[in-house]
């Protein structure tokens, strides 16, 4: 029953979806503004279907509902409850569901609380959101149905992936679905906006907070996935470049440079074809990201839900979307005027040359990721790794830190770079310093060099805006920015220390020998056998003691899942405040001894906590932008007020 | 902006969708085989399963086991692994068609064992116990159950992936045949 009901919300939700793009698309002729009034009831209702939709796949799966082939496929009766929960979308239709639900809620948002656009815009943008939704719907409702029955019930379930039977992993994608859906929202503002031909600061100012959303929702995804990618495969790095990884980082870099670049049409009405042109690639790099994760084209260490069939309808979708996008942008793009002008010396000028630069690490990016793809349909097999990515990303990435560094201290439209001397030359000494300091005194490769030295010397220069100014009344937008280009830095400097400080060994131990890597000294005390609910491991207990201090157990695995089969390396870490070590365990040699690999990692765990201080410099930024527009508002009610008051008199 | 930054975006696009639509329709091989098919099974000693601790059978199997001029099966499972009890009645069968087959325990304890096999039935002429899955891996098993055919001197012919199935057992007559 439960099923039928979740099944029957979605298709009153397809027809909403239908309905709300049709209304919304006779809303554009001169006579149509009453049909269009319907867009809004329409996305609310929609929003609340789904939401019922997806409580009852959730509840499907807590009560473990063996007649639901989701539940057989994905679940199984002994799984803990929160990996239950989990499961609902750690499968493809149910991600998928999710995906609606989200997106459907976040067009009844924007239709209950947006009132800064223009009417006609809006209906716009809620009949191009009804559209994106109407592919997912046909998506899910032919070829991907989450609430299919058995004919006959199962009797325990399958499992879940046991990769994905992990906390980490369990929260992340659904954190990276709400940044996508964030930027499909912002796409469709940009097609509303497009198609109503009115690309304004107002516009920017409605799209923004759904850009900053998107972008720390997929900052937060991204920094969770690689520390799970960097605990959970044993693979003692942070970062692959697998084409499944990359697929989440190219709408990161895009939406990194559109949040920019809405910042500088909200508030100086400036670079607004080139708005327009990120908010479709974010929206299609989202999009693309989905193709290559899901239809089995690329060959990837944890891709999944792999089908050629499904993979043929995304592609259909986003031949319809993206293409269609680009269609339009190309028409439109003549129409629309640049907006206000701006000189070389300007905050503008530094925003548009970061833009151009990740626009160049996004190319790269593509391009590696894709690279293998074109490859093969010409019958070569290649692989794109670390070697490409690395030194031909910084080549962008370097001249990017050195403006982000000077371009917050810019003022808008036109300044003298002489004005910001002063604190320019201390963040270059800082660089210098570094630079001679660590060369001088630690061997390691000239990219980490670099990268150390742009860390500190961008550490300098990101809290510079707050330099000789009152800290109570700096605007939270303003420590938003602070505090997430501060997080670039401080991630920046444990990539470098990750790159340049890491000691590795493997080591082969009987129990009882010592192995010494870095100021560890690590003892292999036993290796014994373990059991857990769904699977069996070999567990190895060691003793490691820092520069001689007390001992520390660690307990690293090598786990067999039951349901369905499969080995898994279960890390151990030691977190130190000054880094980590992270020990896996191998296979044993025929003469009993046990292989180890080790490695102390100074400082890697600013990666991550960058990670969340960028993330959480896009919050206050969202923050700040709100209390702005609410204060706005209260001040034009007062306004509105007075003078309805004075009126009568 | 000029017409090549305007249109580029779109042509390039519409180049990607025609190559990837080009690679879905082209067929992918997804299976896993052991790259040990025709080469002989790899050196192994491990404990044997002995049931009731009366010691009647030989207390460590090795891979002479298998160089005794008959054809075999080498049945990679485990007491946990549930399509193991899926594929249980389809080894019985075999058994009862003269098949001999030899068990490789993956990981698993003595009394789990004996309680699979009295519920399950025991259709192996030996079992051995691998505790640390080195001859599963050893033979290129990448799960649990696996199913080998071993010819009479001890070279790997045939690998099946996953839970024998009714289905399946012609298949492996077949080949047992034919490393006979």
């Amino acid at each position: 029953m439960i099923a039928e009901v979740g099944l029957a919300a979605l298709w009153m939700a397809a027809a909403l979806a239908l309905g709300q793009m049709v209304c919304g698309a006779l809303a554009l002729r001169e006579q149509g503004a009453e049909i269009g009034a319907l867009t809004r009831p329409f996305a609310i209702v929609q929003g609340l279907l789904l939401a019922i939709s997806f409580a009852c796949l959730l509840y499907l799966f807590a009560i473990t509902d063996l007649s639901t082939k989701l539940v057989v496929a994905n679940s199984h009766v002994d799984k803990p409850m929160i990996f239950k929960v989990t499961g609902v979308w750690g499968n493809h239709e149910g991600s998928m569901l999710l995906w609606v639900t989200v997106m459907a809620l976040a067009g009844a948002l924007i239709a209950w609380l947006e009132r800064r656009l223009p009417e006609n815009t809006m209906q716009a943008t809620l009949a191009a959101q009804g559209f994106v939704a109407l592919g997912f719907f046909a998506f899910l409702l032919f070829s991907s149905n989450p609430f299919e029955r058995l004919p006959t019930p199962a009797v325990s379930g399958v499992g879940l992936n046991p990769l994905l039977q992990d906390i980490g992993l369990a929260f992340h994608p659904p954190t990276l679905y709400i940044g996508y859906v964030g930027l499909s929202v912002a796409f469709s503002f940009v097609v509303g906006a497009l198609v109503t031909r009115q690309v304004t600061p107002d516009f920017a100012r409605a799209m923004r907070p759904w850009v900053l959303g998107a972008w720390v929702f997929l900052t937060l995804g991204i920094t969770a996935g690689s520390y799970w990618a960097y605990y959970e495969l044993g693979w003692g790095g942070y970062w692959f470049w697998d084409p499944v990884e990359n697929a989440s980082l190219m709408p990161w870099l895009a939406a990194t440079a559109l949040l920019h670049s809405v910042g500088v049409l909200a508030a100086r009405d400036a670079l607004r074809t080139w708005t327009v042109m990120l908010g479709v690639i974010a929206f299609s790099m989202s999009m693309l990201g989905t193709f290559l994760v899901r239809s089995g084209v690329l060959t990837s260490v944890h891709a999944f839900a792999v089908d050629p069939e499904r993979g043929a309808f995304i592609l259909a979708l986003l031949v319809l979307y993206i293409g269609g996008s680009l269609a339009l942008f190309a028409l439109r793009a003549g129409s629309i005027s640049e907006g206000e002008r701006f000189t070389l010396a300007s905050r503008e000028s530094a925003l548009v040359f970061n833009n151009v630069m990740l626009s160049a690490i996004l190319g790269v990016v593509l391009l590696g990721t894709l690279y293998p793809l074109l490859a093969e349909a010409f019958n070569a097999r290649v692989s794109v790794g670390p070697p490409y990515f690395n030194p031909v990303s910084a080549v962008f990435a370097v001249p990017m830190f050195l403006v982000l560094a000077v371009g917050p201290l810019l003022q808008w439209r036109k300044d003298r770079f002489s004005r910001i001397k002063t604190p320019v030359m201390i963040s270059g000494a800082a660089l210098v310093l570094a630079l001679v300091g660590l060369g001088l005194f630690v061997d390691m490769s000239i990219l980490a060099l670099i990268g150390f030295a742009l860390a500190i010397g961008l550490g300098v220069a990101s809290l510079q805006p707050l330099w000789g100014r009152n800290l109570l009344r700096v605007p939270t937008a303003t420590w938003g920015m602070v505090a997430a280009h501060f997080g670039v830095a401080v991630a920046l400097f444990g990539i470098a220390s990750e790159a340049a400080l890491t000691e590795e060994r493997l080591a082969a131990l009987t129990p009882g020998e010592s192995v010494v890597v870095g100021e560890w000294m690590v003892t292999l005390d036993g290796v014994e056998p373990r059991a857990g609910p769904n699977w069996t491991a070999l567990e190895a207990r060691i003793l490691a003691s820092y520069d001689g201090g007390a001992q520390r157990a660690l307990a690293p695995q090598a786990r067999t899942f039951t349901e369905p089969v499969q080995e898994t390396t279960e890390s151990a870490l030691e977190t130190r405040w000054n880094g980590q070590l992270y020990a896996t365990l191998g296979n044993r040699l025929p003469d009993g001894r046990w292989q180890l690999r080790l490695w102390w990692k100074p400082f890697v765990t600013l990666i991550w906590f960058g990670g969340i201080l960028i993330a959480l410099g896009g919050a206050l930024a969202i923050v700040g932008h709100l209390r702005v527009h609410l204060r706005r508002q209260s001040i034009e009610r007062q306004i509105a007020l007075r003078h309805g008051q004075e009126l009568p008199a | 902006m000029n017409k090549l930054l305007i249109w580029g975006p779109l042509a390039l696009f519409l180049f990607f969708a025609g190559v990837a639509g080009y690679q879905l329709t082209q067929p992918k091989d997804e299976t896993v085989r052991s790259a040990m098919v025709g080469k002989p099974l790899p050196a192994f000693d491990l404990p044997a399963y002995d049931p009731a601790g009366e010691g009647d059978g030989p207390a460590r199997i090795t891979d002479a086991i298998f160089r005794d001029g008959r054809p075999k099966l080498l049945n990679v499972w485990a007491s946990w692994c549930l399509p193991c009890i899926a594929e249980a009645p389809q080894l019985e069968a075999l058994e009862q068609m003269g098949v001999e087959i030899v068990g490789v325990a993956i990981r698993d304890k003595p009394e789990d064992i004996a309680q699979f096999l009295a519920r399950h039935g025991n259709p192996y002429t030996a079992i051995a116990r691998d505790d640390i899955s080195e001859v599963q891996l050893g033979i290129g098993s990448s799960g649990v159950p696996e199913t080998f055919v071993i010819d009479g001197e001890g070279v790997i012919r045939y690998q099946h992936i996953g839970d024998i199935r009714p289905e399946h057992i012609s298949d492996l007559l077949r080949e047992l045949e034919a490393a006979g």
